[in-house]
Formats: C-alpha cells, structure tokens, sequence
C-alpha cells in the first residue's frame, strides 16, 4: 500500500508539468484510488491498479486507462483558450468524479467537496459541453436520406445566387459537409454516409483534401470517439467570415424552405464572423482559407503587439575599421558610435512599436556577452549589402555518412559552431572552423589552476579532448529540434521521447532534461537574449522555459494540433508556433495569451522566420509556398510560390533584404524580401477589414533558385556577413 | 473524386480477417469479420496517418518501418518487429490456397557468422563543405554535391592504406595473404582505390624484383575482386600495370634463374580476369588489349620473353583473340622462332629455351584455338541439321560459308539458360581490321605444316566415345582433318551438366568480346590458388596433358571452396547487377546458391595415346578457365 501512495504521488507530481486542467483529473483519479483503498477493495482491484500505473505514468495522461490511440493526446483536453479545457473530459472521467464526491460526501469531507464541485469541468451540473454532450448534439436528427436533398437544395441555391456572394457562401460548403456527414455516421447510418461522402466530396476545395481522407476513413461511430481531428472540429467552430449582405441571403433562403437541418448545424457549429461592406472575392476567401478551423475570427487579431527590437545595450567599440585582426597600434580603444545606420538605428532610440526595455525579464549581459557583441558589430561592418544584384554566395555543409538520419541542424549565430540531431537519438556537435572542440578539465586538474591568471578560460581547457566533433547521448528517440544558445555555451534538443534537453558545450554532457511535454518534441528554440527557450510537440501546446526552471513558464495551448515549429522574436516578447492545423499563432510572453492567428497555409507548417526587424514573419510548409505576414496589422501581405515540397528552413538575410528558403526539392530560393515588403498597400480599410489583394509576384521576387544534386536542404543560416549557408544531408 | 478516394486505401477483407482468427483458433461470425475488417482498417489508416508526421518530423520523403513502429507505439499499441531490413521484402503468393505472405528466408547465423566480409559498420559521420561561388547576377560555377569524391581520407584509412601497403610488399607472407584477403572483402575501401592503383603502377620501378612484382600482381587481384569496389577508369590502368608484367622484358629476366615466366603466366590470368569482370568499364578495352599484344608480337626485336607474354596473354583473352592475332602471325613469326630453336651453338642455348618455352605456349594456344572452333562449327551445324533436319548439304555449306565469324559463342549456355546471346555476337565487334577466318581445316592443315605430330596426336585422341551425333557422318566424310570437330563436340556434350554452370555464370553474356568460350589459363605450377579445388571439378579437362603434382605455393589467400576434397564444390552465382545489368552498380545485389553435382565420375579423364614431348615448361597442366570462380564471393 505505500507503494502505492508512492507511485500515485509521484503520478500527480508528473502530471503537475501538464497543463492545469488535467490536474483536477489527475487528482480525482488519485483520491479515487485512495478511496478504493480505505474502502477495503480486494486484493485484485489493487493490483490491477498498480498495474495500471505505469502506463498512466509513462504518458502523464488521463486518456492512457480508456485506451485512446495516439490522437488522443492530451493537447486535445486543452484546448482553445478559455472555457473548452473540459472538452476531454469523458465520461469515465465523469464517473470518477461522481464517485469521488460520493466518496467524499460520506466522509463528511464537505469542504473538498465543495473544492472539488468548484472547479470547472468536474460538476455535472456545469454548463460547459464535454465530448459526450458535443457529440450527442448529432443525436437530433432529421431523416438520413434527406441529407442530399438539403445539401443539393443549398448547393443549387448558391450556384444561382449574384456571383459577389457565391464565393462567400461557397465557404459554407465544407464545414456543413464535414458535419452532416459525422451527423449521418453518428446515427449509424453508415450506407447512407458513404453515399453522402462519394457524392459531395469532390465538390469540396482541394485544400482540404487531407481531411477529407482521414474523414472518409471514419465510418462507424465508435471511430468518432478519440479521433482528433473530429474533436476539434467539435470543440472549436469553424470560423467563416461572410459579408452581411450574402449572410442575410444565406439566412433568407433557409428559413423560406424550412431547412432546419442546415440552419441548425449553422446556428451550432459554425462561428460567422459578419462584416459590412464588400463580400470578398474567390481569391481573397482562398489565400485566407485552409486551416482546419476556418479563418481567424477578426478580433483575434486585433491586439497590439509590440513588435519593435529592444534597444542595444551600449557598449563601447574599440575603432579599428581600417584592420581588426592586428590590434592598434596605439593601443587605445576609442570610443565611437557605431556608424553604419543598419548596424546602428536600432540602437539609437526607442522604437514606438517596442515593448518596454524590461517587458520580460531578461538576463544581464556578461562581458564575454560584451565581447560578442563587440565581434558581432566588428563583423557587421564588413557585412556585404544584399540585393537583387547582389546574390549572397552559398556555402552548402553536407552531411556525409549520416545513415542514422539527420532529422535536425542548427548553426550558432557566429557560424563556429554545426550541430546536428540524428534519428538514432544521438546529438554531435562539429566545428567549422579550425578551432577544435575541448572539454573542460576534470574537476582535479581544475583545482590545481592558477585562477587570478588572465588567460584562466584557456587554461582549463583540456588539450586533450581536442577533436572535430563531439557525440552526446542522452535521447531517447529522434532527435527533432535543436538549438545553440546565443552565448554558445549551451545546445537545446527536443525528442521524440518527450523531453528537451540542455547540454554544456563546455562539458559535453546533458545537464537538464526537461519533462513536460510526455509526447514527442517536434521543436525547439533558445530566445534571441538565452536564458528562455520555447518548445512544442504533439501535444498541441507550446511551452516556454527558462533554463533554470524544470518546469514550464508558460503553457501556450490553442492549437488544434501537433506544433511542428516553434520561433522567438526577435525582441523576445514573442513567441511565434506554426502547428499542422496549418495555422500560425503569435503568443504574448509575458501574458500567455494568443495574439494573433494566420491562417492561409494549405498543409503543415514547417518553417517560420521573423524579420530582422520584426516586423514581419515569413512561414513556409508542406504546400511548397511561403507566406509572409505582416505582425502589426495582422495581415497575410505576400505568397511566394516556386518550391515543389515541404519548405523546411527559412532566413532573412542579416539586413533583412533577401529571404531564403530551403526545401526538401533540394533547392534554395532567394527572394526579394525589400521588394515584397515596401510594395505593400496598407490602407486603412485594408488594415481594418482584414482583407488583402495579393498580387500574383513571385516570379519577380524570385532571386535565384540554387539546386543541389540530391541534397534536401534542412537548415539556413546568413553569417554575420551575410555569406549565406545551407545545410543537408546527401540522399545519394 | 469519390471514386479514387476508395481506391486510396487498401482494405482488409473480411476473409483474411476469418483466417487469422481461424490461425488463432477462434471460430468468426460473418458480421463480425466485417466488422473487425472494417475496424482493422480504420485502425490501420489512422495509424498510417499518424506514422507519417513521423516521416515529415524526420525530414524525408519515405516512411518507414520505424515511422509505422513510432506511431504505434504512441497509440499504446506493441511495434512490430522483424522489418526493420532496409532490404524489399518479397511477397509471395500460393496460387492454391490464395494466400499471400512475406517470404521468410532462413539465416544460417553460423555462416554470417564466420564470413569474412562482413561490412564492419559504417564510416563516420562528418561535415563537409561545398562552396558554390556566384557572381552578382547568382550564375555560379559548381553547384551541387559529391560526396564520395569529396571524401578525403580519414585518419583511420590513411592507417589502413599504409599498413596494407607494409603488409603486402613487406616480408611476411602470412601477414601478406591476411593483408590480400582483407583488401579483397574490405567494403569502406573505395576511397582508397586511387592510392592502392597508384601504388600498383609502381611496377615499372620494381621490375628487378620478381617478389615485389608477385605481390603488386595479387594486390591488383584482390582489388578486382573486391565486390565492394567499383573501379571505373582505375580499370585501364590496372590492366596497363598488368600488361607491364606480361609484356616487358623485365630486369629480372636476365637471370635465367628467375621464374619470370610464372608471373607472366599469371599477370595474363589476371588480365583475362580483369577483362572478364570488368571489362565494361572501358569502352575498347579489348580491341586495345589486342593491339598491343599483337605490337609486341609482330616486332622481331622484342626478346622472347615478351613475345611469350603476348601468345599467353592471346590465350587467356580466349581462342578468339588466339584465332584473330596469333594465328594470321603464326607464318611470320614461325620463321624466327624456328630459327633460333635450330640453333644449337652453345651460346643460345638460353635463348633457344625461351625459344621452346613460346612455342609450347604457342602449340598451347592453337591446340585450344582448334578446338574450340571445331566445337563451334559442330554447334552451329548441329543447330542449322536442327532447323532442316536431313539437309546435309545445309549444314556443310553453312559450315564452310560462315565458318568462325560469327560462331554462336555460347550455345552451351544459351540451351541452359534460354538466353539469347545470339544477337549481341553478330556484331561481335571484330570488325576492327579486316579479317577473314580461315577455315577449320585450312587452319589446322597449316598448324600441322608448323607443328606437325605434336598437333594431330592431341587432336584425335576424342574418338574413345562411341555415339555419334546425326551431322558427323557429313563431316566426317568432309575432310581428314574433321574428325575432331565431332569427337569434341560429343565430348562437350557429354560433360554438359558441368559446362553449363561454367558457362551460364560467365559475367557477360552481351559484350561481344566476352562471348567467347571461357579461355584456358595457363598457369604455372600454384600460381593459381584454386589449383585444387578447380582441378576437381574440372577433372575431365579436354585440355590437361598432365597433371602437376600440386606443389602450390600457398601465396594467394584460399579463396573459395574451403575442403574441396570433403564436400562438393557449390557455385554462389551472382545474379542482377553485373550480369543482369547492362552496367555494373551494385556490385553484390543477392546471390542464389546452387550445389553443383558432383563430377561426374562416369566420364573417364581424357587420356593420350602419346605424351607430348616435353618443350621449355609447357609441360604445366593447363585448365579451362571457369569464370563460375569470379561470380563465387562467399566459401560455402
């Protein structure tokens, strides 16, 4: 029995690192479990209890005991913001807690009880809908076979309406297609479903044809129940936006013909978001559309985002333009502002779009810090400016002999430094440079070091260590994410076993290992000021860290599925995740909170960059087209289309100039970044309403194109000099 | 649209579902088959859908066992193992029971065991750099990857480069042969290909030292027949360091002492096997090969030796390279060489041996030219008295008319296989001077003006075999000199079980060249290292005059057939890549093993009524060349 306490406390304390919504589960569970104890059930009941536990342990998850696949992750408990945490909460759980309060109740524990009946999702009476009440909104229903009819009513309908409107109203065609057909199959009318599918899916647009698979392969209802892509489209309504004008149309023809089937669905399922004026056109409605849950309403952007770069620290530059490498002569460092404005504007002042210098806090600059920056502006001066005419050079590292896979690659900021991720969970680090790579003396050699002499940092380095590249074991599974710390003297990885972790590159070995997220970690990232990190993974949230806590700061969750990617930035106020919901969202650090949704993306995204200046943020994903957004307005302001494959790595350039973009096609693009952004038309009206014109420019944006021979290109990265490298391994 | 949405998934049907519950002993309604297919199915696409981010998470474009294993292991469920081999998995059928399933073949754990060559894990995993230079306007010069030529050598390698180099030219012969057989079967060597052929075209500054000659000779070897290597251009110069061997008149020659004939001997089987295997790589290389032996042939100047390189270096390219060079020259050359073999003064008695050792070599060659041609006229007549049973005439006009020139070359192999390597020998490619081909009996009429009784007693010693096929009656009647061209044949004909594996496996079938039957090799006494095991199999050698008592140098690692004397020999035969292919890639794809019968001893060992008078050291056996050897990779 006290193993058992001990394994059910330590259940809690690991569920602790999951999002909080779980927690009330969890300790349900735990009480429950205690209950069963005190009320002296047999022996068996306890041991298949324990038996239980690992399971539970090992997934940190209430859905691990009602056999859930993989989709059941427990992201999807998560969900949307505010008041959908209840969404997983099934009814076994349901069960648990009842018994729990009975259990309670007859302890005269009352005021647990009223604990436990405060918190949300745990009270029968609550007036939030869990998965059983969302899924038994199908169970009004109309007559099977009547479906076609309604759907071909509406259908003829909008073939007939003015074509401003048909447009607008075509949107409705999907998500009414998707929830009649889970309506038909919730029924158990699986012939007439089929025969609803094979009919009216072709009619859809073919961005979403990925869905319409894994829909189509649910045929029974017994499949609905853990399938994620169903609960999501449960959970969380798909968001059109329509103009009053088609709306009212819509509204019009479904009362007169007494459609309550349709209009019901529409009253539940679907969000409208109506504006006034001009309905948009085909187009408009096709950049924006493309995610599973629709568009973003237009309030989830409206929020400010302080999207400025902090303001530099001053620090001094010793003058010598003229020849770095040899040391003055005079031997006297001057003081001098740093001249080159690219350089120099964003440290002047305060840029009105920046967040306050101490918005979050961020760590202090040490003098090796200094010493950074003063080589990074020293580098800097010699910085080649890009442009359409002048095409940064491209350096390409291969990865040769990599027949355990190479599933990740980062580069430090000052290009010494190439760290891969292996399938075979495996971490190296190589240098580029002829500097080799040392480990630190043991702990007995460095005691014996004179620690006043100047040159300490060299000498307790251990010549003998001395090699091209360092291993590090640790993972468990793939490593998927990776990342240097600005300071170089920390790698971040992310796995397929759940956890990130954080090793020394002075030591060569895992110092943290950061347990959270309990499913794999598609990715990783250091803040651009270390210290934070942020990671995300197939439990659909993000997590952001600070290398000091093993627990999360901040949990980000809204996603309605896996987060492939993850970025900061640049001023480290923000947090930007791409997720296979095909939608981007910007998160706010120091609040936690969502403040902006682009939406537009046909599949998974893969890479996201921000601008040098912050101001904008280019995404790319496995529809082969970068989209590139504007943060302050929130608006999608350029496509790039000429990959052919999943768009894995995107930089800007150092001075933001050029946008490149590397892709399993095995090309690297440039494009005019300058072009795409000062071509801009932000009007008013555009800014308000939301809807943009794209022009159709990506040839002429379109730079270069740089193929390899058989190199699916992984990573980019622009030296401080703007010599631009590529990264890959060889699938010859 | 719809359509092609159900044709997207595979199904399970409801029958597999009811055999695998009837394997697991449990009796399935009807509608619950279907249900647990339909179940099945779903549970198999969510799966296959949730596998793939795996995939996409791993940055490439085939999912993979391991994907598939990920995502099930995510969703609670046991990964299943044994597919993890990188290799496709046949599927196979039974047509009777309509059952499909993946074959399962077994591993003798014992073999993988103790084999050699075994891939010792693979080579560090490193970063390398391309630079692409652009001008402004983003054209630049080299774009893409190489990585193999890229790939400079590791420390590691330049380790092994230098301690295979010591072990082979240093002194140890143990040390040697573990050096040769571990360069032979090494798979991580192809960087160091240009280093190791490099060092084997030293022989030009070892030419004084036979010993050294030796060993570069067997390095050239265990190259060649490493199947891990793929030695493209290298080939020419290879085979240039080869024929530096044959050709030249080493400096040790000199001494009399020196048995330099024993490498020319073997350098001309090295040559024929390089040509054989690797041929291919180099367009022309035969024509070339040619050319320069009959340059040194056709040049009165050149020392005997040289010209003995050249007739054994004929003979190893085969009896059709003997037919097209040597023997046009014989006349000429015949003339010098007489003269200096009827020279009895003292002072030539050197070089009247070397003069005895060409013209065994010569009498060699031609004796095998003549059969083989015989065999192939016969062939061919037996072929066209097939296609017009009865038309005598046909068959002795087609003999005389098309006598050589386009003899089907493999016709042993063709009844075998079924291949039809006809076509490809038409145009065999001899075209390269003109040539016309005697025929047989002109030929062996003037071979006998040279040869005399040495010739014809090897000739017609084929009659101990009774039966007669239905064409020798015309031949025979044809001419004097025809009896061979039956007697062979029906020697050949009766050894066909033996012949076949020979001949099927022969690495090319198309190249025009390598059509040819396989050639003999001279060797001398152990220069070859199957000496033992081959003379076993081909005990009913048409060619073997007398058998050497074996005293091999045990110099080159024993390759193939470990105890030939206690278990029957077995072929490994390499199908796909080389032979299949037209050009080679992979070098090993699989190999299929056939356990040959053992020979068969009914046939008796060819005997001769008369012993060849013993001239120079003509006096070696002299064995066909199987090329089954070099399609053999693994002792079995």
């Amino acid at each position: 029995m006290i193993a058992l306490t001990g394994k059910n406390q330590s259940y809690v304390l690991v569920l602790y690192g999951l999002c909080f919504p779980l927690i009330h589960v969890a300790h349900a569970q735990f009480i429950l479990k205690m209950a069963a104890v005190q009320g002296g059930m047999g022996d068996a009941d306890i041991k298949t209890d324990i038996k239980t536990e690992p399971s539970a342990d090992g997934f940190g998850n209430n859905n691990a005991n009602d056999g859930r696949v993989l989709s059941a992750s427990p992201g999807s408990s998560s969900s949307t913001g505010s008041n959908k945490q209840t969404a997983a909460v099934t009814p076994e759980d349901q069960q648990t807690l009842l018994a729990v309060l009975q259990f309670l109740k007859k302890n005269k524990l009352s005021e647990s009880v009223e604990i436990l009946r405060r918190e949300p999702g745990s009270d029968t009476n609550s007036d939030q809908p869990d998965v059983s009440v969302v899924l038994s909104a199908y169970s009004q229903q109309g007559d099977p076979t009547l479906y076609k009819v309604y759907y071909r009513d509406l259908k003829k309908f909008i073939e007939t309406v003015l074509d401003c409107h048909r447009a607008e109203l075509s949107q409705v065609f999907y998500p009414l297609f998707v929830h009649m057909y889970l309506e038909l199959v919730y029924n158990n009318h699986e012939s007439e479903a089929k025969a609803f599918f094979e009919k009216f899916s072709g009619d859809q647009e073919c961005y979403y044809e990925e869905d319409l698979r894994i829909l189509s392969g649910l045929t029974k209802k017994e499949h609905m129940r853990g399938n994620e892509t169903l609960l999501d489209f449960r959970t969380s309504k798909f968001v059109l936006r329509i103009s009053r004008d088609s709306y009212q149309l819509l509204k019009r023809h479904l009362q007169e013909r007494q459609n309550n089937q349709i209009w019901n669905i529409i009253q539940e399922h679907l969000y409208i978001d109506i504006f006034d004026g001009m309905p948009r056109s085909k187009s408009q409605i096709d950049a924006m559309s493309g995610s599973l849950a629709g568009e973003a309403k237009r309030e989830a952007n409206k929020t400010k985002v302080y999207y400025g770069l902090l303001k530099e620290p001053e620090i001094e530059l010793p003058l010598d333009d003229e020849d770095e490498e040899a040391e003055n002569e005079e031997g006297k460092p001057k003081k001098k502002k740093p001249k080159k404005d690219s350089v120099g504007s964003k440290s002047k002042k305060q840029d009105p779009n920046a967040p306050s210098q101490n918005r979050i806090p961020l760590p202090e600059l040490k003098d090796s810090d200094k010493l950074d920056k003063i080589m990074y502006m020293k580098e800097a001066t010699k910085r080649i400016r890009l442009g359409p005419d002048n095409l940064p050079s491209v350096c390409f590292y291969t990865f040769l002999n990599a027949y355990q896979g190479l599933t990740a690659v980062d580069l430090t900021d000052d290009s010494s430094l190439i760290a891969g991720g292996f399938a075979d969970s495996t971490v190296r680090v190589w240098s580029v440079t002829p500097k080799k790579l040392r480990k630190v003396k043991s702990a007995a050699d460095l005691n014996l070091i004179d620690k006043e002499s100047d040159d300490v940092l060299e000498r307790i380095m251990d010549e003998k260590t001395a090699s091209e590249s360092k291993i590090m074991y640790g993972h468990s599974g793939p490593v998927y994410g990776i990342s240097f710390s600005p300071d170089r003297n920390y790698l971040l990885s992310s796995s397929e076993d759940g956890t990130v972790r954080l090793w020394s590159l002075l030591t060569f070995t895992c110092l943290v290992a950061y347990k959270g997220h309990n499913y794999p970690v598609w990715d990783t990232q250091f803040s651009p000021y270390g210290y934070y990190f942020v990671s995300g993974g197939h439990d659909r949230v993000a997590r952001l860290w600070a290398t000091d806590h093993y627990q999360p700061l901040r949990i980000f969750s809204g996603h309605l599925a896996d987060i492939t990617c993850t970025r900061f930035h640049p001023n480290s106020n923000y947090v930007a995740t791409g997720s296979s919901d095909r939608t981007i969202r910007l998160w706010d650090v120091l609040s936690g909170n969502c403040v902006r949704i682009f939406t537009g993306h046909k599949g998974p995204i893969h890479s996201l960059a921000f601008s040098p200046n912050g101001k904008f943020l280019a995404s790319g994903a496995t529809d082969g087209r970068v989209l590139l957004w504007d943060i302050g307005h929130g608006l999608m302001v350029g496509e790039l289309k000429g990959h052919t494959d999943t768009i894995y790595s995107l930089r800007f350039s150092r001075d933001g100039e050029i946008l490149a973009s590397g892709s399993m096609d095995n090309t690297v693009r440039l494009w005019d970044a300058m072009k795409a952004f000062d071509d801009l038309e932000t009007d008013d009206f555009t800014a308000a309403t939301g809807h943009i014109h794209l022009q159709d420019n990506s040839q002429e944006l379109l730079l270069g194109t740089y193929t390899t021979k058989s190199t699916p290109v992984i990573h980019l990265h622009f030296t401080r000099r703007n010599l631009l490298l590529a990264a890959g391994v060889s699938q010859l | 649209m719809a359509d092609r949405e159900e044709r997207r998934f595979a199904e399970v049907s409801r029958e597999s579902v009811r055999l695998m519950a009837e394997g697991a002993g449990v009796e399935l309604g009807d509608d619950v088959a279907a249900l647990l297919a339909e179940d099945v199915c779903y549970r198999l696409r969510e799966a296959t859908q949730s596998s793939s981010q795996f995939m996409r998470h791993a940055k490439r474009r085939k999912l993979t066992v391991e994907d598939f294993n990920r995502a099930l292991r995510w969703s609670n469920v046991e990964a299943i193992c044994g597919y993890g081999a990188q290799d496709a998995l046949p599927f196979r059928s039974v047509k009777e029971g309509e059952l499909f399933f993946v074959e399962d073949r077994d591993v003798n754990l014992v073999e993988l065991a103790l084999a050699t060559n075994i891939p010792k894990g693979c080579a560090e995993t490193m970063v390398r750099v391309n630079v692409s230079y652009l001008d402004g306007k983003g054209n630049l010069e080299p774009q893409g990857t190489v990585p193999t030529a890229v790939q400079s050598l590791s420390d590691d390698l330049l380790k092994y480069y230098q301690q295979i180099t010591r072990a082979i030219l240093g002194e140890d012969p143990h040390l040697m042969k573990v050096a040769l057989l571990d360069l032979q079967s090494n798979s991580k060597i192809a960087a160091l290909l240009p280093y190791f052929v490099y060092v084997i075209s030293g022989v030009k500054s070892v030419s004084h030292d036979l010993e050294q000659l030796n060993r570069l000779m067997h390095m050239v070897k265990s190259l060649v027949q490493n199947p891990y290597l793929y030695l493209g251009s290298y080939v020419r110069s290879l085979v240039s360091s080869v024929m530096y061997c044959i050709l030249e008149p080493l400096a040790a020659s000199i001494n009399p002492l020196n048995d330099h004939w024993t490498l020319r001997d073997y350098a001309a089987l090295l040559l024929s096997h390089i040509f054989w295997t690797h041929g291919d790589l180099v367009s022309g290389l035969y024509h070339q090969i040619l050319l320069s032996l009959q340059k040194v042939l056709s040049d009165p100047v050149r020392p005997l030796c040289s010209h003995y390189g050249a007739v054994v270096g004929l003979h190893a390219l085969g009896w059709k390279a003997v037919e097209r060079v040597l023997f046009p020259h014989l006349p000429a050359y015949w003339a010098n060489l007489q003269a200096v073999l009827d020279d009895y003064s003292v002072s030539n008695a050197q070089v009247k041996a070397d003069g005895h050792k060409v013209y065994g070599a010569i009498l060699v060659a031609v004796e095998r030219l003549l059969k083989m041609k015989a065999l192939s006229l016969s062939q061919s007549a037996e072929g066209q008295s097939g296609a017009h049973p009865g038309s005598v005439v046909g068959a002795v006009s087609y003999r005389v008319n098309s006598p050589g020139l386009s003899p089907p070359p493999e016709p042993l192999s063709e009844a075998a296989l079924g291949i039809a390597s006809h076509l490809q020998v038409g145009g065999a490619g001899c075209h390269w001077e003109e040539w016309t081909p005697v025929p047989l009996p002109a030929m062996y009429c003037e071979l006998y003006s040279f040869f005399g009784d040495s010739l014809a007693v090897r000739f017609s010693t084929g009659t101990g075999f009774g039966t007669h096929s239905p064409c020798t009656p015309s031949q025979l009647g044809d001419s004097r000199k025809e009896p061979p061209g039956p007697a062979s044949n029906l020697d050949t004909t009766r050894k066909m079980p033996q012949l076949t594996a020979n001949l099927n496996i022969s690495p090319r079938q198309d190249g025009s060249p390598r059509t040819d039957p396989p050639p003999p090799s001279l060797s001398g006494p152990g220069s070859l290292p199957r000496a033992s095991s081959m003379q076993r199999s081909r005990s009913s050698s048409s060619c073997s005059r007398q058998r050497s008592a074996g005293l091999s140098r045990e110099v080159f690692p024993k390759a193939r057939f470990t105890s030939p004397q206690t278990t029957p020999p077995a072929f490994s035969f390499l199908i796909g890549g080389r032979q299949m292919g037209q050009r080679c890639q992979g070098r090993r794809p699989f190999q299929t093993m056939f356990a040959t019968t053992p020979p068969v001893s009914a046939i008796p060992p060819r005997t001769y009524a008369h012993k060849l008078p013993v001239i120079g050291r003509v006096g070696k056996p002299v064995r066909r060349w199987t090329c089954s050897h070099y399609s053999l990779h693994l002792p079995l």
